[in-house]
């Protein structure tokens, strides 16, 4: 082979096979000095971590050291033994495994290599599957949830003891979920069958690199040395401004309307504008809003997960062709898929994190050197601070990406599943490969035991599945499948993301008669529960359209168009990130220092000065509690910054407390910002004389019994555990459209999971559960740090009316649900009604 | 929903009867108990039905590892029925087992919890579809349907109101359930649902689910106009009528 030598400074000089160098010269363009240190290096025999932003060629980076090989390497000739695949590249989208095809194939054509690339997920015909197998390309592009089915087979062995590197895209989004639990584990399985295998990482800026530099190779008893680290800084920084209004910014809420028709005058001004929002609801919301000003008539669409898919990919060609002017999009636009020239990224609501800020200003422009532009439009005063803080912390370079975590039981569950099905696994053997994934470092033995257990029998101490075990020891001590269906019924349920069950909603026609027909566009999901609750004729806002509930047909959503304008509105579950620690302590900080509030505009000034008068402004690590009566109720508001979950969970508590103590609560309401509760005792006074500490009150041994008499109750731990059950395949997974033909059956969880609570508290996707509560929904590890961060900074201000910074706060209060306990109330306030007819 | 907090509650269900509602069916005296059974005192029979004994191991056969102690929660509570009500004959209407063989798969100790409940009463296994051939290896006799004290006990309630031909009648199988929805609140339980003719019982079973009152397999069993909801809650029972659910 024909190489040439090439010179860069700073570390060894690198191979660079000539069609390459050829290609560049071509193109007129140079190597990038990363992408050949990460070649130098990789050749070396590291693993490799790159971070770069977008535009940077960190596809082409993360290609290089395979492509150089696999042209040293040359072409197999036919009739050679059987070669598995080469190169293997995972990305958390199958889109994206798409784009790089396509991206990966032009120079690969262009330079004339002998190189097959193919790409696997669960899009790809069954025939091509099993012509994978039989002869595989050199680099296989796939997903993670692939990577694990391609691992449960039999022929894995073969097909990857040849495997030299796995390229990891967007390494930062995918490590800090399931999914990237399942993927660290498929990988210590793949150190197995390929020893000497390397790993390159392609990650955006994350707040701590070296989480993911020991990521990529083996922990255990003798960990390796983490992945060499390749940091590509710079590019020009963004242009980032904050929506100037001569509209009044309001108090409270979350969807920014008052600011429509500025932002419509930037669209006219620009050629395309993608604009973010957080959640799917406010995507629909200013997608209406925008329709009704948009006097020009330019193309603006909406982007969001429930929209049906066929209209999402018309959406994003579209986009590519540059026909758009405008998308409203979630967080399904978020990653790195090529978006045309956008010129102008508007984000709507606060970014609720620096470094997903960064990520979506990444969107406009591909070109790094010249700078994005973008503007933040903040929904209300306490996210005007959001922003600025977010702003600040993009010029600073800050980041906040949460941390890797620990790794989920219920996916370890499914994977000691899938291992059985590849081959009978000796139990100790695989305990040393799964503690080799850094996110399962830490794992017991007697943890890993337990699993095992579970995925045999369900894990009971009632040992009465015994004779239907799913995975029985062998002679030899070995574990394997009891026979084919498991295996089956494995590949049935492999990943680890569990949708809500949910509809496909229909558009129908209503005739003069109020009957509706058949067939029509299908609009995409919504889920099941937010269906529970409507009844015909009741209007909701969905795909951009108001529609009118018609009923449930079979398994489908039947709507018609509606011509009412004010719809009851879907109540998504997914999409409503909270706060960020960090910028929390950013907004702390504002908050404490008037220093800071120059960049503020006036009106938020304004109020900041009015709440110094009539209370105070907490420093930045005071938490500040304010007593005020108002109406006939007495509220108690902390302002505590750590995000709604946490302020949830808090109140949950703390009312609990507050009832114990005699003060009469009668709810509460949680943001961002911070909780408010109210009850009929005033607290304030009791707090006062004594009668009430806050420091008790505010104790961290809350997180104690309190906490785990509310978990019986709590309906987000049956959330939790309904995605538990079927990750780790206690239930199988609901596939939509299919319930019909298999012998599926359903069984709710919620019933389950009571049978666990009442009868094996200990069970081990009960511990499950509460693992992933303490991180996810319920935030507790985030509120235990607070509570400890606050001991002893509490300061109370007992007022005669509501403060200034209450207000937002108080407008939320009554547009939450009533938890479950208050069910019963409902029920008696109709049954009185019966009573009422018979006694009258 | 809450049907397991209550097997674990046990405390408040050994207690005697609370919160149950008196109707009559066909005229004859009746009281929903919130436990989810029926109480005819008139002929001191207590009816449950579709208990879905051994579901979980139905199951776990499957390769689901349901939890195995669906069946001793569901029995705690009926036992716990009997206890309140001392009943001359206790009806089960059907679906007593999750599938066929269920009752061979019973353990020795509840095989002997329900020798226990049966003890010095009448006991009646109504047939399901889920148990057609009978429930034999346990006390008590079966039959597919049950003509007693101016009722019909069958499982499956027959197409059509209740008058020309069919007379007033208990029946299971629907598992009704109801949402009653006020000020923009939803709830919904399990409940007993009748016109006065006809009733179809709640499932009584723990992992048993619930099939909406709107439900088209519903369609044509009641007077609309007359049916009423009496929904299971925690600790009583709550009347709604159908046409008022949704408020």
């Amino acid at each position: 082979m024909d190489l040439a030598e090439l010179k860069t400074s700073g570390f060894k000089a690198v191979s660079l096979p000539r069609p390459f160098l050829t290609w560049f010269a071509e193109k007129g363009w140079q190597p990038r000095a990363h992408q050949l240190e990460l070649l130098s290096r990789a050749q070396g025999g590291e693993n490799m971590l790159l971070i770069a932003p977008t535009g940077a060629g960190k596809t082409l980076a993360g290609f290089l050291p395979s492509l150089t090989d696999l042209v040293t390497r040359g072409k197999i000739p036919p009739g050679s033994a059987f070669t598995g695949i080469h190169t293997l590249y995972i990305s958390p989208l199958k889109a994206l495994t798409v784009d790089i095809e396509r991206n990966l194939m032009k120079p690969v054509s262009e330079m004339g290599l002998s190189v097959t690339v193919e790409n696997r997920t669960g899009d790809t015909p069954q025939a091509k599957r099993q012509r994978q197998k039989l002869n595989p390309p050199d680099i296989l592009l796939t997903t993670p949830e692939q990577v694990a089915l391609l691992l449960a087979n039999k022929e894995a062995e073969r097909f990857f003891k040849d495997l030299k590197y796995v390229v990891l895209d967007e390494l930062h989004s995918l490590v800090t979920s399931k999914r990237g639990h399942l993927l660290s584990l498929g990988l210590s399985r793949l150190r197995k069958h390929a020893p000497k295998m390397q790993t390159i990482g392609l990650s955006a800026t994350v707040a701590d690199p070296m989480d993911l530099q020991r990521w990529l190779v083996p922990q255990g008893e003798v960990p390796a040395p983490p992945a060499g680290l390749v940091h590509v800084t710079g590019g020009a920084a963004p242009d980032i401004t904050i929506m100037k209004t001569e509209d009044r910014i309001p108090w409270s809420g979350h969807v920014s309307t008052y600011a429509m028709p500025e932002v419509y005058e930037q669209i006219r001004r620009h050629k395309t504008t993608l604009i973010f929002v957080n959640t799917r609801f406010q995507a629909e919301l200013l997608f209406q809003t925008l329709w009704t000003i948009n006097e020009d008539n330019l193309a603006i669409a909406l982007h969001h997960g429930s929209l049906d898919a066929s209209q999402r990919r018309k959406v994003e060609a579209a986009m590519a062709e540059n026909k758009l002017r405008a998308v409203v999009a979630t967080s399904t636009l978020d990653m790195g898929i090529d978006w045309g020239d956008v010129d102008l990224v508007v984000h709507v609501g606060a970014p609720k994190g620096a470094s997903r800020l960064a990520q979506r200003i990444g969107r406009a422009n591909h070109r790094m050197d010249e700078p994005s532009k973008a503007i933040l439009v903040p929904a209300n005063r306490f996210e005007v601070m959001e922003c600025q803080a977010a702003l600040d912390a993009n010029y600073l370079g800050a980041q906040d990406t949460p941390p890797v975590g620990e790794g989920a039981l219920d996916v370890l569950a499914q994977h000691v599943l899938g291992m059985a099905c590849a081959e009978p696994f000796d139990p100790l053997a695989l305990y040393d490969e799964i503690i080799s994934a850094s996110p399962y470092a830490g794992l017991s033995w007697e943890m890993f035991e337990r699993i095992v257990d579970f995925v045999a029998t369900g894990g009971y101490a009632l040992r009465a599945y015994e004779r239907y075990a799913k995975i029985r020891r062998t002679q030899e001590g070995r574990w394997r499948v009891s026979n084919a269906q498991v295996a089956q019924q494995y590949r049935l349920n492999l990943g680890t993301i569990v949708e809500a069950a949910e509809l496909n909603v229909r558009l129908v026609k209503r005739n003069a008669k109020g009957t509706v027909g058949r067939g029509g566009m299908s609009l995409g999901k919504v889920e099941e529960y937010f269906l529970e609750q409507l009844v015909q004729g009741d209007t909701f806002l969905f795909a951009g359209k108001v529609l009118r509930f018609e009923g449930i047909r079979e398994n489908e959503c039947l709507v018609s168009n509606a011509f009412s304008l004010d719809p009851k509105i879907p109540a998504y579950a997914g999409g409503k990130f909270p706060l960020t620690t960090y910028l929390a302590d950013q907004v702390r900080a504002m908050l404490a220092d008037p220093d800071h509030w120059n960049a503020l505009p006036d009106q938020v000034r304004d109020w900041l000065s009015l709440q110094r008068e009539r209370s105070m402004l907490p420093r930045k690590d005071e938490l500040l509690i304010e007593t005020f009566p108002r109406g006939k109720r007495f509220f108690l508001i902390a302002y505590c910054f750590e995000g709604r979950l946490a302020h949830q969970t808090l109140g949950m508590l703390l009312t609990r407390r507050l009832e114990r103590e005699g003060a009469r609560p009668l709810g509460f309401v949680a943001t961002d910002y911070s909780l408010a509760v109210w009850g009929l005792n005033d607290m304030g006074a009791m707090i006062g004389k004594g009668a009430l500490s806050l420091s008790d009150l505010f104790d961290e041994d809350m997180l104690g019994d309190d906490l785990e008499a509310w978990l019986d109750e709590s309906y987000m731990l049956k959330r939790t555990f309904r995605n538990c059950a079927v990750i780790s395949g206690l239930i199988e997974r609901r596939h939509p459209g299919k319930e019909k033909t298999g012998r599926q059956v359903t069984v709710s969880t919620d019933l389950i999971y009571d049978v666990l609570r009442s009868h094996e508290p200990d069970h081990v996707l009960l511990e499950a559960t509460r693992r992933d509560a303490a991180s996810g929904l319920l935030d507790i590890g985030r509120l235990g740090d607070m509570l400890k961060r606050i001991k002893g900074h509490i300061t109370h201000r007992d007022l005669d009316r509501v403060s200034p910074l209450a207000v937002p706060i108080m407008l939320e209060i009554g547009k939450e649900q009533v938890p479950g306990e208050a069910q019963d109330a409902v029920l008696a306030e109709a049954a009185e009604e019966l009573i009422a007819e018979a006694l009258g | 929903m809450h049907r397991l907090g209550l097997a674990a509650r046990t405390a408040q269900m050994s207690g005697p009867a609370a919160g149950t509602q008196e109707i009559s069916v066909n005229g004859i005296a009746a009281i929903c108990d919130p436990l989810g059974g029926l109480y005819l005192p008139d002929t001191r029979v207590l009816v449950v039905s579709d208990l879905h004994l051994e579901k979980g191991s139905a199951f776990a056969r499957r390769g689901m590892m349901l939890p195995p102690y669906d069946t001793i929660a569901t029995l705690k509570i009926l036992s716990a029925m009997i206890a309140r009500y001392d009943p001359f004959c206790v009806i089960s209407l059907g679906d007593n087992f999750h599938d066929r063989k269920g009752s061979q798969h019973l353990s020795a100790d509840l095989r002997g919890l329900i020798g226990d409940m049966a003890r010095g009463r009448e006991w009646i296994w109504i047939n399901g579809n889920h148990d057609p051939d009978g429930t034999v290896d346990l006390p008590g006799s079966c039959a597919d349907e049950l003509d007693h004290g101016g009722l019909v006990f069958r499982h499956e309630p027959r197409a059509g109101l209740v008058g020309s031909g069919i007379r007033g009648e208990i029946a299971g199988h629907l598992h009704p359930a109801a949402t009653v929805r006020r000020r923009e609140k939803s709830v919904r339980r399990a409940c007993f649902a009748t016109d006065g003719q006809r009733l179809v019982m709640p499932a009584f079973g723990v992992l048993a689910g619930g099939l909406d009152l709107g439900h088209k397999a519903m369609h044509g069993l009641f007077d609309r106009d007359r049916l009423v909801a009496h929904l299971l809650g925690r600790e009583r029972i709550y009347s709604v009528r159908y046409l008022s659910l949704i408020g």
